[in-house]
């Protein structure tokens, strides 16, 4: 399980993250919603290790990440897959070579990195572009592929980060089904994103990250039916003064 | 208000620390042998062989300029066979391998840049971590490297290119013979003036780099970060370059 616990991060004068608890419980698909520059990007990466926070604490299977060593956060990452918000696949290696990356630097020996190979790109039904360069696909299959290089290495967990940003929506909805197909394969998603239509689509849980903290979590129901103004106008798009006035603050911070 | 971390002044105590913290990487990044050796060689094809050529057409000139210089400075004060002799001296000890380390310096200097700046501000220096990878290891540490032990090796070549560019000259165009050029050339030569331009040119490429790397993975923003760090990282190449020439030129001669 993934725990929260009372994180803060400040980058310089912007205190981007106050106090976020959040649990990430096992099998389900936790959706993080919250504007641009809400701090849900941020989140992801306190997960794995990528940033420290200032205070509180990121629990992952019991373990504090920013208390690890270099070795033991290697080994925690290994049970985390990470898809970037633009897929982050590296330029100058094929589609084999990005997912075969991973695999290798674990050991597996090659024929099982082969195997995994075609089984992960089967899943994101994208069999035969081994050899493409990253260069060669469009937006939407370099997300899956993206997804392929963090299932090949069969992760507990699978951070995803805007993974339907940029896409067309039949694009988007194939995103979606992909995630779900992940989840039901036993692997716990924890998804940020502010397409609010994905959101419902892919979550068993919704937290709504606000002014540097959960302002509310619930499941899917809960939250289409929650009273609270700011959750509200989010979730239905309406710009309301609790939601504008933060953002606009933010563009000219 | 402003964060306390981003209003505290650097100290020496904080100073030495980051220095610590620098070397405890770098060490850490050398010692994982596994992840960078299988790199190394495609990185010395890159930053070395695929110099030759401007570093070769850079000494053909040098030799033919410094060939007539030193005529024109020579004529009836000076026996012609000196030639040979300044012409070999500087070409081997200093226009050798400075020339070709600040050819290099923008050629292999702005393309480690701009590549690792572009690697970082598209996340895929963040991918490579989440995938269990030392940033330095795998980005680093084979580039500088390469560039430390191929920057000697396209020296090598570029004196014995403008030494033989300034003997052509010096048969065809002065009033000189083959026999008198090369009277000079091994009359005041010594081996020391070889391994001399030799080591200082290793020491050229690391620094050159060692620039682009850090310069590189430092880039921030989109576009423009990369550029800027891009020439930041041309410009400090050139500027240790210089440096480091004096350094050697106190310490060895």
């Amino acid at each position: 399980m993934i725990l929260l616990d009372n994180l803060t991060k400040t980058f310089g004068p912007r205190t981007i993250l106050n106090g976020v608890s959040l649990e990430v419980p096992d099998g389900q698909n936790t959706v993080i919603i919250g504007a641009s520059g809400a701090g849900k990007s941020v989140t992801l990466k306190l997960i794995v290790g990528l940033i420290e926070p200032d205070g509180g604490r990121v629990l992952v299977d019991d373990e504090v990440v920013h208390d690890l060593d270099r070795e033991e956060l290697a080994a925690l990452r290994g049970r985390i897959g990470y898809v970037f918000q633009f897929a982050a696949l590296f330029d100058s290696l094929t589609v084999a070579e990005n997912i075969q990356l991973g695999l290798v630097k674990r050991g597996f020996d090659g024929g099982v990195i082969r195997e995994r190979i075609e089984e992960s790109l089967a899943v994101v039904d994208l069999s035969g572009t081994e050899d493409k360069l990253p260069a060669e696909l469009s937006g939407g299959m370099r997300k899956r592929v993206g997804i392929a290089r963090a299932i090949a290495l069969k992760p507990r967990y699978i951070l995803y980060d805007e993974p339907t940003t940029g896409l067309d929506p039949i694009t988007a909805t194939v995103m979606d089904r992909l995630i779900i197909r992940t989840r039901d394969l036993g692997v716990t998603g924890l998804v940020v994103t502010h397409d609010m239509r994905s959101a419902f689509s892919v979550g068993d849980r919704v937290a709504m990250l606000y002014q540097g903290a959960i302002r509310q979590v619930g499941t899917v129901d809960e939250i289409q039916a929650s009273e609270d103004p700011v959750v509200r106008q989010f979730i239905e798009g309406r710009p309301g003064p609790e939601l504008v006035e933060p953002v606009a603050r933010r563009s000219v911070g | 208000m402003t964060h306390p971390v981003a209003s505290r002044a650097p100290t020496r105590e904080g100073f030495v620390a980051h220095l610590g913290r620098r070397s405890l990487e770098a060490g850490r990044a050398l010692a994982d042998i596994s992840t960078w050796l299988p790199l190394l060689m495609g990185q010395m094809r890159r930053l070395g062989v695929d110099s030759v050529p401007i570093a070769l057409f850079i000494a053909v000139f040098t030799g033919i300029v410094l060939s007539l210089l030193s005529s024109y400075i020579f004529t009836g004060t000076v026996p012609l066979y000196f030639v040979g002799a300044l012409v070999g001296k500087t070409i081997m000890m200093e226009l050798g391998p400075v020339l070709t380390g600040m050819a290099l310096a923008g050629r292999v200097g702005a393309s480690i840049a701009a590549e690792l700046g572009t690697m970082k501000v598209t996340e895929q220096v963040d991918a490579l971590e989440t995938l269990a990878y030392d940033r330095y290891a795998y980005l680093v540490v084979p580039r500088v490297l390469a560039a430390t032990m191929m920057f000697p090796v396209v020296t090598a070549f570029a004196v014995a290119v403008g030494v033989a560019s300034g003997w052509i000259t010096a048969i065809n165009l002065l009033d000189l013979s083959s026999t008198e050029f090369l009277k000079g050339l091994k009359q005041f030569y010594q081996f020391k003036d070889l391994w001399f331009g030799l080591v200082k040119s290793a020491s050229f490429g690391g620094a050159v780099a060692l620039m682009g790397c850090l310069r590189g993975l430092s880039a921030q923003g989109g576009a423009e970060g990369v550029g800027q760090a891009t020439t930041r990282a041309v410009v400090l190449g050139c500027e240790a370059i210089l440096v480091l020439d004096a350094f050697w030129a106190l310490v060895l001669l």
